[in-house]
């Protein structure tokens, strides 16, 4: 069984409960979130036994699964909680926190396409999907994926070539700039 | 009627054809579409599962850009649209979050710019009646399978156009334009989104499974309202079929391009030759202009 990290278990608790759609202690086991999840058949832990794993203080088990990572925020699990808790809220938590204490598997391929798409932004104040596509498999090493439908989007015009034009891009900056700092 | 226009990151790449026969629809019906200026993404999951300043900062951007334009801002991606209403949300109330986007963009907002999805505009702001009127080619006999996946959907606090278990808008504008919606029990599940990108067979599997019970309804083809679901069952429908050890075939139209037919508008106007999937054989049973 994995260390109890009762410090990390403690403020991950805290900051779920501080806000009323978040407060896990409600979770009762009811499995309907567990139930309707589309991608628990590929996952390492089903929602409610991540709910159950956080409050059992096993935070680092949760912050380091692939689940977290597979969840795609589909809010069925939202939808359907009979006590309002807001479990896609919650993942986002997790993955916050498992990018910022770098408890997240260093190849998760989630987390490089995310940290890509916002590079992206940052930098042209919308996402060039073309520039971002090719940072993503630079970094995560698909490089050959998807290679054979270039053509096909090519030809029927369904990718941009160039960078898009238009964005405030200097408030995304600054946007960026000052989050940066505030942590 | 004029609305502030959000079109998202993917309507000038991957959706081209999303805004060319959102465009043509609302040009034929009269909705004036002024494009927001300087409009930035939205942050869209990437902002959300990276950091919950940034994540209603950038939506903000565009909702304080869209407050002197006086109008309810319609956008046509589900993302965008749940985004931009998860900001409203966050903005309205007091807390942590608020503060920090304060900081970050300097400029006060409250969640006062009302977001409103197009297909919540058609149905509930012009009225079935009202699009009926415009159909010059009902679509006769054309069985489809409205998908409404996820974030159009859910969460409920966030959407509320519409049941998030069952529900019915899209089926009854494809109703109103002479086709016939399937009753099928795959309308809001999951496509996979982003994972075709990064565990692309994850979405396969989502991405048959849908598929598989559109066919099984009898359906002809499907009508989505999302950028990324779209392409997830059309760019993306041979590979998920192959990983089932399948064959299938279905059109997957948005649901603006089954409209603009519908209206007698032309085929190219609303990018139907961008679709993978040929929709050729469906077009030709409605007996429409084949692209």
């Amino acid at each position: 069984m994995a260390e109890v990290d009762d410090k990390l278990k403690e403020s991950l608790i805290e900051e779920l409960e501080r806000r009323p759609e978040t407060q896990i202690s409600l979770c009762y086991q009811c499995q309907k979130c567990a139930s309707g999840c589309p991608i628990a058949f590929a996952s390492d832990w089903l929602p409610s036994q991540i709910i159950r794993l956080i409050l059992l203080g096993e935070a680092r088990e949760v912050l380091s699964s692939r689940a977290i990572w597979l969840c795609v925020t589909c809010a069925a699990c939202t939808a359907r909680c009979p006590m309002g808790i807001d479990l896609a809220q919650v993942m986002d938590v997790l993955r916050r926190r498992a990018i910022v204490e770098g408890a997240a598997p260093a190849a998760t391929p989630e987390a490089i396409f995310n940290e890509a798409f916002l590079k992206s932004v940052r930098q042209y104040g919308r996402v060039y999907e073309m520039g971002m596509l090719l940072r993503f498999k630079m970094r995560s090493g698909a490089f050959l994926r998807d290679v054979e439908k270039l053509p096909t989007m090519l030809a029927k015009g369904k990718i941009a070539l160039l960078p898009p034009k238009g964005a405030d891009c200097a408030a995304v900056r600054e946007v960026f700039e000052r989050t940066e700092k505030q942590k | 009627m004029k609305y502030a226009f959000f079109p998202g990151c993917s309507l000038d790449s991957t959706a081209r054809d999303f805004r060319k026969s959102t465009e043509a629809v609302c040009e034929r019906l009269g909705i004036e579409l002024e494009e927001i200026p300087g409009w930035v993404c939205c942050g869209s999951s990437p902002g959300h599962a990276t950091n919950s300043t940034l994540a209603v900062a950038l939506p903000t951007l565009n909702l304080l850009k869209a407050e002197p334009m006086e109008c309810d801002v319609v956008t046509t991606c589900a993302a965008c649209y749940s985004r931009l209403r998860a900001a409203n949300e966050e903005m309205a109330r007091e807390g942590d979050v608020r503060q920090r986007v304060d900081e970050v963009i300097g400029q006060p907002y409250r969640g006062t710019v009302r977001v409103r999805h197009l297909l919540d505009v058609l149905v509930n702001d012009l009225g079935l009646d009202l699009i009926r009127d415009y159909v010059e080619r009902p679509l006769t006999g054309l069985k489809v399978a409205a998908y409404y996946g996820c974030l159009l959907t859910r969460p409920p606090k966030i959407v509320a156009f519409d049941d998030p278990e069952h529900p019915t808008a899209l089926d009854r504008l494809i109703r109103a334009v002479g086709a016939e919606p399937v009753d099928w029990p795959a309308k809001v599940e999951c496509c996979g989104a982003g994972l075709s990108l990064t565990s692309p067979d994850v979405m396969r599997r989502l991405a048959f499974g849908i598929l598989e019970m559109a066919e099984r309804a009898g359906a002809d083809c499907v009508a989505v309202a999302c950028p990324l679901c779209q392409s997830n069952l059309d760019l993306r429908q041979r590979e998920s079929a192959r990983a089932a050890g399948r064959d299938l075939t279905l059109p997957v139209f948005y649901f603006t391009q089954l409209l603009g037919l519908a209206f007698g508008l032309d085929p190219k106007a609303l990018g139907l030759g961008k679709l993978v999937v040929s929709p050729r054989a469906v077009l030709e049973k409605v007996g429409m202009p084949v692209a």
